[in-house]
């Protein structure tokens, strides 16, 4: 299993590690050697984030032995003691702090920067990491890490972790670092990686998209159920024989023929083209279509989908003048930073899921608890939420199935328009086809979806598409005709070439 | 039996109020326990009245506390004394012009943190002194005693407890209801844990949040008003103690201080407990300056038993 098994940098044995009665980990082995990349793959809940908590200090085996450039670490092993030892991570849950700025949240990781002109050097050493990872990224080491929109944060978290002051890096751990890039910046990101590996850098690379990890990744490690099902080269590995061993069952091939696309179905959103930005498209969507929005992170989707939730009369203020949205019908939101914008932390599952329709639920103010109680457990079972109860903490769910409730809330509000924010980032394979499936059968009973993306392969699933440069609509894409190659010069397209066009 | 309470949060102040009961029971022999505990509720009832009001603010998350109680308790009192002129024919007008005065407060209040975006702790507190200086400038025409009804009804016992006690304590029973199956009882606890995540799931957070504001407004307006009966009229230092106790009911009752939970049962043991500790002393001859060292001691041991669990 282990081509070179003197050598490993970091050598775990017969990790185990359970939370009450739940067995996150039943015995794991893993060796990553120096200069290699380890992809790690798996279902959410197969163990993957504890194994990598475990590997960087943050918890501690109830079994099990780690070794770290040959010597026995196990006792006295946490977050300090790794990071001594040149271990870092990049985690899926962002682990900056949003009111410090960005050479500050570099302090914080390096003790050394302190004394005399500590900020100057933070400063320069975030500002060389960012260029050297994410050439022409924009980022200011001034600006306070909450004003960045998350996908720059993740970029800052990321060169954070291979920033060096005294300890060299020897191991870096990037627990779904594309989840919330671009595409431009997550092939950025995948280059470096390789440049870092030349320089003797171990990597363990978590992400649910297959495509990333068998294209950069030179082994590939399966857990599934807390055990490691399989460890192979990735050369030669397929998505299909991956998914297997991850214990799919394989649906048939999506996407659905089932695309109505008539355009027939009564109006839910519109927003007119505006002429001044030398925008040529307009916004559209009806009833029963699922509308994507794509483009680079950061190119004024997410504050469209916000625009269309205020004019559907859900606070904010509803913008008026060229270009204001009409939304006829409720509307819903779903957002894929469900710690930020989602999920309700205190509650249950049934509370976090019928929070929506408090109101439509309500005869004068008063709920009916058992009906409703009656309606969140409908919808868990219809989202096959994996969870004994409704009555299940929500925080006791994987990162998976808190974003299932989300969407479950969505649904159980019955609004006509159902706006996803990137739901289903950092979601795994598996949870994606159920929560896909769902989209359609919902659209097919009349309901329409507004889809912003991140990954372009999930445009697949939408009738149409809007790609966004710069705030403004460069393509208007129609599912016959959509390639990813149309939907990157769209991405990219600059104002000139607006107004060539525009002419 | 840890993880039982963790469910009930509100069991820790019943605990310690019960232990501090039986430790001066104890060293009296047992003589007028059921006495001083009927004492002791009855002046809990008015740090209940202020601490639902309170809860209520905190429970609306980070940032959110009203400050203006002791000037709105004032000056409601006096309105209300003055007005009603101690005679029960004008009893109605005094209620009527103290609960606008807390209605009043209330809207004020939400005109500084929603209209000019002052943060609450500054906002209530300005207000508060604006209350108080309206209370000290009434206060050199007014000498009225309370109405004699009003006063019957504070001082009336029934089954040996106050009846205040009895109606206040129904009344948190409602509020915990409400905050358990109503539409507003339920935006406002998940405003309290995640304000963008209710603003997304389409609650009306700002309508929400003002109410809450003119409840605490109407909480402070009626224990002003019942205080005055109680101890024979309008005093300019009669708020004074409440608010900081109306605080410390709070959170030693329980409710998450960072909002998103609130336990209205356990404004009960903590307002108890503050009493009772103050009768223990008492009948201890504890000396004023250890007095005061023993308080501290024993609200920080309940908030360390209660706070088990990462806030």
């Amino acid at each position: 299993m282990n081509p070179q098994p003197a050598e490993a940098f970091a050598r775990l044995e017969g990790v185990a590690k359970s939370f009450g009665a739940v067995r996150a980990l039943a015995g794991v082995d893993l060796a990553v050697p120096p200069g290699r990349m380890l992809g790690l793959v798996g279902h959410n809940g197969a163990g993957k984030s504890t194994l990598m908590q475990i590997l960087a200090g943050a918890l501690a085996p109830d079994r099990g032995s780690i070794r770290i450039a040959g010597r026995d670490e196990t006792r006295g092993w946490d977050v300090r003691r790794a990071h001594g030892l040149g271990v870092r991570c990049v985690f899926q849950e962002l682990s900056l702090c949003p009111n410090l700025t960005v050479a500050e949240n570099a302090r914080i990781m390096h003790p050394a920067l302190s004394g005399w002109g500590w900020r100057r050097r933070a400063r320069a050493l975030m500002r060389a990491a960012l260029d050297a990872l994410f050439p022409g990224h924009g980022i200011d080491p001034d600006r306070q890490v909450g004003s960045l929109p998350v996908g720059q944060r993740q970029m800052v978290e990321t060169a954070r972790a291979f920033s060096e002051t005294d300890t060299a890096v020897r191991l870096v751990i990037l627990d779904e670092p594309t989840s919330s890039l671009d595409a431009a910046a997550a092939a950025n990101l995948l280059a470096y990686t390789e440049r870092a590996r030349a320089r003797g850098i171990a990597c363990v690379f978590i992400s649910h998209r297959l495509h990333e990890i068998l294209g950069h990744a030179d082994e590939v490690v399966v857990l599934r159920d807390g055990q490691v099902a399989s460890a192979s080269p990735a050369a030669g590995l397929s998505e299909a024989a991956l998914v297997e061993r991850m214990g799919e069952v394989r649906g048939e091939e999506e996407p659905g023929a089932t695309a109505a696309t008539s355009r027939s179905g009564a109006r839910r959103l519109s927003r007119p083209a505006r002429a001044s930005l030398g925008e040529r498209f307009g916004i559209d969507v009806r009833a029963g279509e699922v509308v994507g929005l794509s483009g680079l992170a950061g190119h004024g989707q997410r504050e469209f989908l916000l625009a269309a939730f205020a004019a559907a009369g859900h606070g904010g203020r509803a913008a008026h003048g060229e270009g204001a949205v009409a939304v006829h019908g409720s509307a819903a939101h779903v957002s894929g930073d469900r710690q930020n914008d989602g999920i309700f932390p205190l509650w249950s599952i049934g509370r976090n899921t019928t929070i929506g329709l408090i109101r439509r639920l309500a005869r004068a103010g008063i709920l009916p608890l058992r009906a409703e109680a009656a309606l969140a457990a409908r919808w868990r079972e219809a989202l096959s939420i994996r969870a004994p109860d409704i009555e299940t903490p929500i925080l006791s769910l994987s990162g998976g199935n808190q974003q299932k409730v989300l969407v479950a809330r969505a649904f159980a509000t019955e609004a006509d328009l159902i706006l996803f924010d990137d739901p289903l980032r950092g979601v795994d394979v598996g949870t994606k086809r159920e929560l896909y499936h769902h989209v359609r059968a919902a659209a097919a009973a009349g309901r329409a979806f507004l889809w912003y993306t991140t990954e372009n392969a999930e445009l697949v699933h939408c009738d149409r598409v809007y790609v966004f440069a710069r705030g403004v609509v460069t393509d208007q894409i129609p599912r016959a005709e959509l390639t990813e190659e149309r939907v990157i010069r769209a991405s990219f397209a600059t104002p000139a070439d607006l107004s060539r066009h525009g002419g | 039996m840890m993880r039982w309470a963790e469910r009930r949060p509100w069991v820790w102040s019943f605990l310690a109020a019960g232990l501090v009961w039986a430790l001066t029971s104890a060293s009296v022999g047992g003589q007028g326990a059921f006495a001083s505990l009927a004492v002791a509720l009855e002046f809990a009832t008015f740090a209940v009245i202020v601490g639902l009001g309170q809860m209520l603010v905190i429970t609306a998350g980070p940032g959110n506390i009203d400050l203006s109680i002791p000037g709105v308790m004032t000056l409601a009192a006096y309105l209300a004394t003055g007005l009603a002129k101690g005679t029960d024919g004008g009893l109605a007008a005094g209620l009527a012009a103290g609960l606008a005065v807390g209605l009043a407060a209330g809207l004020f209040n939400l005109l500084l943190i929603q209209g000019l975006a002052i943060p609450p702790m500054v906002g209530t507190l300005a207000a508060g002194f604006i209350f108080q200086s309206m209370a000290i400038a009434y206060s050199r025409h007014s000498h009225a005693k309370p109405a004699p009804a009003l006063v019957g009804f504070v001082n009336a016992h029934l089954l040996g407890l106050p009846l205040v006690t009895l109606v206040f304590v129904g009344v948190s029973a409602l509020v915990a209801q409400m905050l358990r199956r109503t539409v507003f009882g339920r935006s406002l606890l998940a405003i309290g844990q995640n304000r963008r995540a209710a603003r997304l799931a389409g609650l009306a957070v700002g309508a929400t949040v003002g109410l809450v504001y003119v409840l605490a407004g109407l909480c402070s307006a009626l224990a002003g008003i019942l205080l005055a009966a109680n101890s024979g009229g309008a005093a300019l230092n009669m708020g004074s103690d409440y608010l900081l106790s109306s605080i410390a009911v709070v959170v030693l009752g329980g409710t998450a201080i960072a909002g998103g939970q609130a336990v209205p049962a356990g404004l009960w043991g903590a307002a108890a407990l503050l009493d009772l500790i103050v009768t223990m002393l008492n009948v201890l001859h504890v000396g004023a300056g250890l007095r005061y060292v023993v308080t501290g001691l024993i609200i920080i041991a309940v908030l360390a038993l209660a706070r088990g669990r990462a806030p």
